[in-house]
């Protein structure tokens, strides 16, 4: 195997795992997002949930920009035409990570109700729409897209094709559990049961969902082409499933934190399980293979992706390192009952 | 979005410095702002004041990457041209051959010093104006007289480094963007010892300055290349399709020094005011002081547009027109719209933003709480 084949694999699993990485860590701070209106009855109770994200929310972002930067870097041509073709969907996701992070920095601004009623509605909206878009662009990723050799053959609507659709009502229902987990770990008192009750709920939706999800993805992606050819690989599924039933038995046995672990190890492996699916491809095409971007036809050179890997091998530990300890900072819960109303957001 | 043949064509090298960028100064960036934050009274004084330091430090390494990318895009070094074999998704494309010429792109750097100094000047203006305001209204007077001494010294000394590397940054556009040293210069003709005239009004459509009035002779050659007789070329030696825009590069440019030098004096007097102690007694200065936030901000503008509009019609100087860049899939309907999009988004944070800014501003000085 060639040095610029092993740089493009290594560099295809290093894209695997921000996005997975993302998912993981943003998708709380989504989840929260949407359930808020839900969750929380009081003041307080809105402000403990925007507490709770509150000092991760941003750096947990940043996996997404890095993400996007990584694939500029290592694929620039699946750059350059993912986010021309997905213009209006990812424009639209642009927008609400906007509407997102501005909605938390504000909400605490102001005291008056009316402000903080607007930025709470805005959080949660906003926060649905980015689970949703997410979805619907990667389910549409996993299908592929029209596209040849005159370009591209499809606009928003294209994208809101029923398999779409259930890939963004998958990633909405898995952010969902996630953040109301979450909730439930970071919080103390009624809304910390109110939420890890919901997630319990939100559980049974998500096997549902994910259920149509895999009947429709046999339907209309060749994700299973590669677990088909290399069935070793189908211990990636296989361990998002455990992972799946453990966040429910865990919340049977009131084991918050450890059903919160599980679906983070839920959230990574069902990204793996579309992206392992992928493999070689970055975006196929639906309508003619020789146009499918892959790691092959559209990385950056040896030198770039040579560059990028040792950057990324130095830093990324430094990063998950102090990451690790500002979580560790904001570990404990938060009671609705002590919160004064001065804090921050 | 919009650059989908300019991603292609250079993401090779232009790609790297931004996932750098989100690598070592973002997540830093992001992480401890959570942690200046929300830590009163969770982390040692020791730390939180840490944590702030680190963001800065974080925006400024920010600053360097990005502008090592624009720096590139103004002067393409370390990269070739290359034809992709066998590829259906490109044809053509740049690839960088020696990182550390676009690491060590001088432009990349002088725009850096002169865009991250710029950026100082604009926060000593606003914490000058801010405190001059409540100085005016004789709110807790010796504090705000202590943030305005601190930060009119400061805006004095980042004002001179960005006069400065204004000087370096003309010298090395004279070197590698002859195009638009002309059009910053409005400088028709070939020619050597080139004077510098205080009042122009260019011409394009005629190719010449309709007026030109008190004229130092041999300055702009002076300037631009650091010698009276060096010669300047002119926009006459440049096809007229490969001219940037005379007149917006020339009116930017030229307001932005004019300002970039009031700036610098203002700061002077602020200094020279405040040492004596005369703030309180001056209210005519002060007012002047408040007013004067808005001036950076003119300014930058300017110069942002003196950099991006002097480099066209090259989107990456010499290598790619803006033109072969934009996106082949997305119609001039879809451009629209989003450009109105963002504007109007960002014209209603703007308005909320302002808003905050004033409301706290306004509030003067508060403890923060410890215990939370």
């Amino acid at each position: 195997m060639g040095m610029l084949k092993a740089l493009q694999i290594i560099w295809f699993v290093l894209w695997a795992v921000l996005w997975a990485v993302y998912f993981m860590l943003d998708g709380f701070v989504l989840g929260t997002g949407m359930l808020q209106p839900f969750l929380a009855k009081t003041e307080n109770e809105r402000l403990a949930t925007v507490q709770s994200v509150g000092p991760v929310w941003n750096g947990n972002e940043v996996w997404l920009i890095t993400a996007g930067g990584a694939t500029f870097a290592a694929f620039p041509t699946t750059y350059a035409l993912m986010f021309s073709y997905l213009y209006t969907a990812l424009l639209l996701l642009l927008f609400s990570l906007i509407i997102r992070g501005v909605s938390l920095e504000f909400r605490g601004k102001v005291a008056a109700h009316g402000w903080k009623k607007i930025w709470d509605t805005a959080f949660a909206v906003s926060s649905f729409l980015i689970a949703l878009l997410l979805g619907v662009a990667f389910g549409n990723i996993f299908e592929g897209l029209p596209m040849d050799a005159s370009g591209y053959h499809g606009n928003l609507l294209t994208l809101l094709n029923p398999y779409g659709l259930i890939s963004g009502v998958l990633f909405v229902a898995l952010f969902t559990v996630h953040g109301a987990i979450y909730a439930g770990v970071k919080t103390s008192g009624e809304i910390s049961a109110r939420a890890l009750n919901m997630a319990g709920k939100a559980w049974l939706l998500l096997m549902a969902v994910a259920v149509v999800f895999l009947a429709h993805t046999a339907l209309a992606t060749h994700l299973f082409d590669n677990y088909v050819a290399a069935p070793q690989l189908s211990v990636i599924p296989l361990a998002a499933v455990a992972a799946l039933v453990l966040i429910k038995l865990f919340l049977i046995r009131h084991q918050a934190l450890k059903a919160f672990a599980a679906s983070c190890i839920a959230i990574v492996m069902v990204t793996f399980t579309g992206v392992a699916g992928l493999f070689p491809n970055m975006i196929p095409s639906s309508i003619d293979t020789a146009y499918s971007m892959t790691i092959y036809n559209s990385s950056s050179s040896r030198l770039t992706l040579t560059i990028m890997t040792v950057v990324a091998l130095i830093f990324v530990p430094v990063v998950i390192a102090y990451k690790i300890w500002v979580y560790r900072l904001f570990s404990e819960k938060i009671s609705p009952e002590t919160l004064s109303g001065k804090e921050a957001y | 979005m919009n650059w989908a043949e300019y991603s292609k064509y250079v993401g090779d090298i232009f790609g790297a410095p931004l996932a750098i960028e989100a690598t070592l100064a973002f997540f830093l960036e992001s992480v401890f702002i959570g942690v200046w934050v929300f830590g009163w009274g969770k982390v040692s004084d020791r730390v939180h004041a840490w944590s702030i330091t680190i963001v800065a430090f974080a925006t400024n390494l920010s600053a360097l990457w990005i502008l090592l990318a624009n720096g590139w895009m103004q002067n393409p070094v370390g990269a070739a041209l290359v034809d992709v074999v066998g590829n259906p998704l490109i044809t053509r494309r740049a690839e960088m051959t020696e990182f550390a010429a676009v690491v060590g792109n001088p432009y990349g750097w002088i725009k850096f010093f002169h865009t991250l100094f710029s950026g100082y000047v604009l926060a000593a203006f606003f914490v000058t104006g801010v405190a001059a305001w409540h100085l005016l209204k004789k709110n807790e007077i010796d504090f705000f007289k202590r943030s305005f001494n601190l930060a009119a010294l400061f805006g004095l000394g980042a004002g001179i480094v960005v006069l400065a590397t204004g000087d370096f940054h003309g010298v090395e556009i004279a070197k590698v963007q002859p195009s638009k040293l002309a059009a910053l210069e409005a400088v028709w003709e070939t020619q050597r010892g080139a004077g510098l005239s205080l009042i122009v009004v260019p011409d394009s459509a005629n190719e010449r300055n309709s007026i030109e009035l008190l004229t130092i002779p041999k300055l702009t050659s002076l300037l631009s290349y650091h010698d009276p007789n060096a010669e300047v070329k002119g926009l006459k030696d440049i096809p007229r399709e490969l001219r940037p825009p005379v007149g917006i590069t020339f009116y930017s440019f030229r307001l932005m020094v004019m300002l970039g030098m009031l700036m610098v004096l203002l700061s002077l007097i602020a200094v020279w005011v405040s040492k004596r102690d005369r703030l309180v007694s001056n209210p005519f200065f002060l007012k002047t002081m408040v007013a004067s936030i808005a001036l950076p901000y003119i300014v930058v503008q300017l110069g942002w547009t003196v950099a991006e509009v002097g480099r066209q019609p090259w989107i990456v100087y010499g290598l790619l027109k803006t033109s072969d860049a934009v996106s082949r899939s997305i119609s001039t309907a879809q451009v629209a719209t989003s450009f109105v999009a963002f504007t109007v988004v960002y014209a209603l944070l703007g308005i909320v933003d302002v808003y905050l800014l004033a409301k706290y501003a306004k509030q003067g000085p508060v403890v923060p709480v410890k215990e939370v």
